[in-house]
């Protein structure tokens, strides 16, 4: 494969993944920006997504009815989230919520490995094939599944949604007015627990989204698989400058980029045409950047963090918030 | 209008507000002065809902109010502009204006609300797309009034409008102040410079430590010896 292909496809990789880091990114972004809350039970509302989805098409449910089932049972489970585990704690301090947001996480795991189990499924599900995400796209001499696609396109529109929702609606306007002085707020009659709610229901139609689509790209469903994103998406949202909507989007595609950038070239040993290389470069690549070390890709992606965060510790589009009064 | 029965309010166990009454007549402007710490913010907090009393009752047109949730508040028509103004810096100068007007719902009133704001200040128009928290000390503080006005408020409750705005501003704030009475808003007003705020009020309330020590007409309240020792430049 030539490089400039070479470059396009993981170009296309990079903003495929980004897409669900930022879809995933923007639902944190939102709970937290309004409620100081960092909600990593987010990730397993995102699995709730895909075992709904996997139940019903296993069930026979045809497809568009079954994503119907899969965002409002998501919206749903994020409702109650809301209502039962959150809002009582209201004026409760930082650390207690986030604990409560672990202990909601376990819960809806527990709940997810207990349906398998009535069920009679085992405790990894396979992802029943969905046939439009199935297969590869040929465009040339690029090979792209046909899932990256959907994941990029699905992730862009989602979000010009959000933006358009967030700039153009009383609503969203109001949530970003919630998210930036929460009394003020009130003051000016908004209804702070509409905001509030309405913030968990897109983050749980974002984050069906993003489940169905990790699903169909890890083929199979199990009640952890939230985690690892969860914890992406937290790291892209800090990346981009906690709290912001734009900076969580933002910071989605950059760790994707960072991400398959950290994959591609170390490959790139393997991709570089020999013929026209110098034989030094080549060497330089095998020997200093092998593709062995992709394993590390992790350990990369945490030290690249660490790296960002000393020189802007806001994030990219963040300022550091000296305000302390409230 | 406005009548605050005998509240008691408490921040966690620490008693602010002891057993204060006063009350606010349809189409008046009602000061409540004091000084620093003395529980005049506190007094608005629990009217507008932020706070709740232990003790008494809160009416507005007859109807308790002191339940009601800051946002229901609201929707009857009575508006706080907050201490230290408020705004939302991350957003435009017209996006603050219209969140001024959550509560409304007819978009061609809240246009010619925008308008009334714009004709009292001319520089909230020029400003629109500017981000609020760009804008000049005295401009943030007319986008924190006009905010208020976008509502159209029955009652208006001010607290510390003048804090931190140079003699000139503050002097124009007061014009515009009046200019809001006019129109027919009734007005609670929160003032440290209890001089002017005797000026443009009708009544006064004199707060300390918590509780009211003295109420009068504001004519009455400019000539009173014992708020001119303390409040009206006697030394201070």
């Amino acid at each position: 494969m030539s490089l400039p292909l070479y470059a396009l496809q993981q170009l296309i990789n990079a903003l495929s993944v980004g897409s669900l880091y930022a879809l995933m990114a923007a639902g944190l972004a939102m709970v937290f920006g309004i409620l100081g809350l960092i909600n990593f039970a987010h990730g397993d509302m995102m699995m709730i997504a895909a075992y709904i989805a996997a139940f019903s098409l296993i069930a026979g449910i045809p497809l568009p009815i079954a994503l119907v089932l899969m965002v409002v049972g998501t919206i749903i489970v994020a409702v109650l989230m809301e209502r039962i585990a959150y809002r009582p704690l209201r004026t409760a301090p930082a650390v207690a919520t986030l604990l409560t947001s672990f202990a909601v996480g376990q819960i809806l795991q527990n709940g997810a490995l207990l349906t398998s189990r009535f069920a009679q499924q085992p405790l990894q599900i396979a992802f029943p094939p969905i046939d439009f995400l199935r297969g590869v796209v040929l465009a040339g001499a690029l090979t792209i599944p046909k899932v990256n696609l959907v994941s990029l396109g699905l992730g862009l529109v989602l979000l010009l949604l959000l933006t358009l929702f967030v700039t153009r609606t009383t609503l969203g306007l109001s949530m970003r007015a919630a998210a930036e002085d929460i009394q003020a707020a009130q003051l000016m009659g908004i209804d702070t627990n509409r905001v509030i709610v309405t913030a968990f229901v897109i983050g749980a139609i974002l984050a069906s989204a993003a489940g169905l689509l990790y699903a169909v790209q890890a083929g199979t469903v199990n009640p952890d698989m939230g985690f690892s994103p969860v914890l992406k998406a937290f790291i892209a949202a800090v990346i981009g400058g906690f709290g912001s909507i734009a900076g969580a989007v933002v910071g989605g595609y950059a760790l994707g980029l960072l991400e398959v950038l950290l994959v591609a070239i170390p490959g790139l040993g393997d991709i570089l045409p020999a013929a026209t290389t110098s034989p030094e470069v080549i060497t330089f690549f095998k020997t200093y950047l092998p593709s062995t070390l992709t394993s590390y890709r992790d350990a990369f992606v945490f030290a690249a963090l660490i790296l960002l965060l000393l020189v802007r510790p806001g994030g990219i589009l963040g300022t550091v918030d000296n305000d302390n009064t409230r | 209008m406005l009548q605050i029965d005998h509240i008691d309010v408490y921040y966690g166990k620490i008693q602010t507000l002891k057993d204060v009454s006063l009350r606010v007549d349809d189409g008046e402007l009602v000061t409540l002065i004091g000084s620093n710490g003395a529980g005049k913010s506190t007094t608005l907090r629990t009217i507008s809902g932020l706070l709740r009393p232990k003790q008494g009752s809160i009416t507005y047109n007859g109807q308790r109010i002191d339940h009601l949730k800051p946002h229901e508040v609201v929707r009857l028509g009575v508006v706080h502009c907050p201490e230290g103004r408020r705004l939302f810096g991350h957003l435009s100068v017209g996006e603050n204006l219209r969140l001024g007007a959550v509560t409304q719902t007819d978009s061609a009133e809240i246009e010619r609300t925008r308008g009334e704001v714009y004709e009292l200040f001319p520089k909230l128009k020029e400003r629109n797309n500017q981000l609020a928290a760009t804008l000049s000390g005295g401009e943030q503080q007319m986008l924190a009034i006009g905010r208020a006005l976008m509502s159209r408020p029955k009652l208006l409750l001010l607290d510390e409008p003048s804090l931190g705005l140079a003699p000139l501003l503050v002097e124009a704030l007061f014009a515009i102040i009046r200019q809001i009475k006019a129109r027919g808003v009734t007005i609670l007003l929160v003032e440290q410079n209890a001089w002017l705020a005797l000026e443009v009020a009708d009544r006064g309330y004199v707060m300390e430590t918590g509780k009211i020590i003295l109420a009068d007409s504001a004519a009455a309240l400019r000539t009173n010896p014992q708020v001119e020792e303390a409040y009206l430049g006697g030394g201070a």
